[in-house]
């Protein structure tokens, strides 16, 4: 498989905190448009690689490519591709659901009229329209994750990070939710670059059935 | 990537919507300013102050408004994910520099534009001073935002960040000070205001606004790697 096939190329990963590894060893090569699952006990690293794989965090040892960039050195070269739901929802509390994502769609240059037609349409897709005006400070921690889930893919990623999507979901809003980050034959907005897709989960068995790939992490490194 | 200026509108329209909505800010500087030109005035027992008495009065409470602003300036950032996803967006990490140092500029005038009429009732008799102090307070505002925010991005991480501010803040802002007081005295002199060294205050107030502004633009991109 060639260089630019390639979605994510791991060799030898590697994460500490202080002196204790969170992340060891890790070797992968992911394709374009494929979809991989990462499971493991709490601890594992798993957040961690997420956390590598968007470029919020610089690994301590290790290659790492990510559509065709290699990180940390070329990082910048990343924003804007990359969706990422991390635990956080990561929605400013004194704003509504909509002007989160307006928000959103201004910092990452979308035109005004374009920005609002996907608004309102991934609002409609996980339920929220009627609730988007609506401070975040006032939302359950399902609708935080809906809304948030709509942050994730506003700009129309080419990666999809997604850490334990379906928290604090009923299963209406996880059904909702596939419309917008579930598999790519499911994805209602991808266009002609497929999305590739990281999730963590801590379904083993759903996820195994899902993902055309599957990390198991153990702690302190790879499951054997 | 999106454009330095459209990513700077953003958060600063997003910040000044939240502080209209929420209040947590600028209600709180004014009141301490008001507060501390209270207790200076039973303090001293004057009721009429004049030359480097009345500056130092005023620019010291003007400090210490400042600081709460400044204390406040990332929490949303930092509480609330703001600055992964800042990370995550297609734009230049100045831009939030540049945006926060606007918005505590903001913050400085409009504290000021209420309470240096309030000092001006409480202690001046001879108000032709005011006028000219603008400049002095533009300028020193800028410098108060540009090192704020820059102080206030490296602080905002650490738990002991109402410690750090103040620590790191106000040995750096003695010169700002030194400067700004230096401009002030003879403006509001009981006679009517008089310029001397008025100019050569106004550009050490000028390249020290340029030093902070410069730093924070060329270091703001390391302050926010993990």
């Amino acid at each position: 498989m060639s260089q630019s096939e390639i979605a994510i190329r791991l060799r030898d990963l590697g994460r500490d905190y202080g002196d204790r590894p969170a992340l060891a060893g890790v070797d992968l090569d992911l394709p374009a448009g494929a979809s991989l699952a990462v499971l493991g006990p709490n601890g594992s690293g798993k957040s961690t690689l997420l956390r590598i794989l968007a470029t919020l965090l610089r690994p301590s040892r290790g290659e790492v490519t990510v559509l065709d960039t290699p990180l940390p050195g070329e990082a910048w070269k990343l924003r804007g591709r990359i969706g990422y739901l991390g635990h956080e929802p990561l929605l400013y509390e004194d704003l509504t659901g909509r002007e989160n994502l307006e928000f959103q769609a201004r910092l990452y240059g979308l035109e005004k009229q374009e920005a609002g037609r996907r608004i309102e349409a991934d609002l409609e897709m996980v339920g929220m329209s009627r609730r988007a005006d609506y401070r975040v400070s006032d939302y359950s921690a399902g609708m935080k994750q809906r809304i948030a889930i709509c942050r994730a893919v506003l700009h129309r990623p080419s990666l999809l990070l997604l850490d334990e999507p379906d928290s604090n979901l009923d299963p209406e809003g996880r059904e909702a939710a596939r419309s917008l980050i579930g598999r790519r034959d499911q994805l209602a907005w991808q266009g002609e670059t497929a999305v590739t897709r990281v999730a963590v989960s801590h379904e083993p068995e759903k996820a195994r059935a899902e993902a055309d790939q599957v990390l198991e992490l153990a702690i302190g490194g790879v499951a054997p | 990537m999106t454009p330095f200026g459209q990513a700077f509108a953003a958060i600063v329209a997003k910040d000044l919507r939240t502080e209209l909505r929420t209040m947590r800010s600028l209600p709180a500087m004014v009141l301490f300013a008001v507060t501390t030109f209270v207790i200076f005035r039973f303090g001293l027992d004057r009721t009429a102050l004049s030359g480097s008495l009345a500056s130092g009065v005023i620019w010291t409470t003007l400090l210490f408004a400042a600081v709460l602003g400044i204390n406040r300036i990332f929490l949303p950032e930092r509480e609330e994910g703001g600055f992964d996803a800042f990370r995550l967006a297609p734009v230049d990490r100045p831009a939030l520099f540049a945006a926060k140092a606007a918005v505590l500029f903001l913050y400085l005038a409009v504290l000021e534009v209420i309470v240096v009429p309030v000092f001006a009732v409480f202690f001046l008799q001879e108000w032709s001073g005011l006028a000219p102090m603008i400049v002095v307070l533009l300028l020193t505002n800028l410098g108060f935002a540009a090192l704020g925010t820059l102080i206030s991005s490296m602080a905002v991480n650490s738990r002991a960040r109402d410690l750090l501010v103040p620590l790191l803040l106000l040995p750096l802002v003695v010169p700002l000070m030194i400067a700004a007081t230096g401009a002030t005295t003879h403006l509001l002199d009981a006679g009517g205001p008089s310029y001397d060294k008025f100019g050569t205050w106004l550009l050490v107030l000028g390249l020290y606004d340029g030093i902070f502004c410069l730093v924070g633009y060329a270091v703001f991109d390391f302050l926010l790697e993990d």
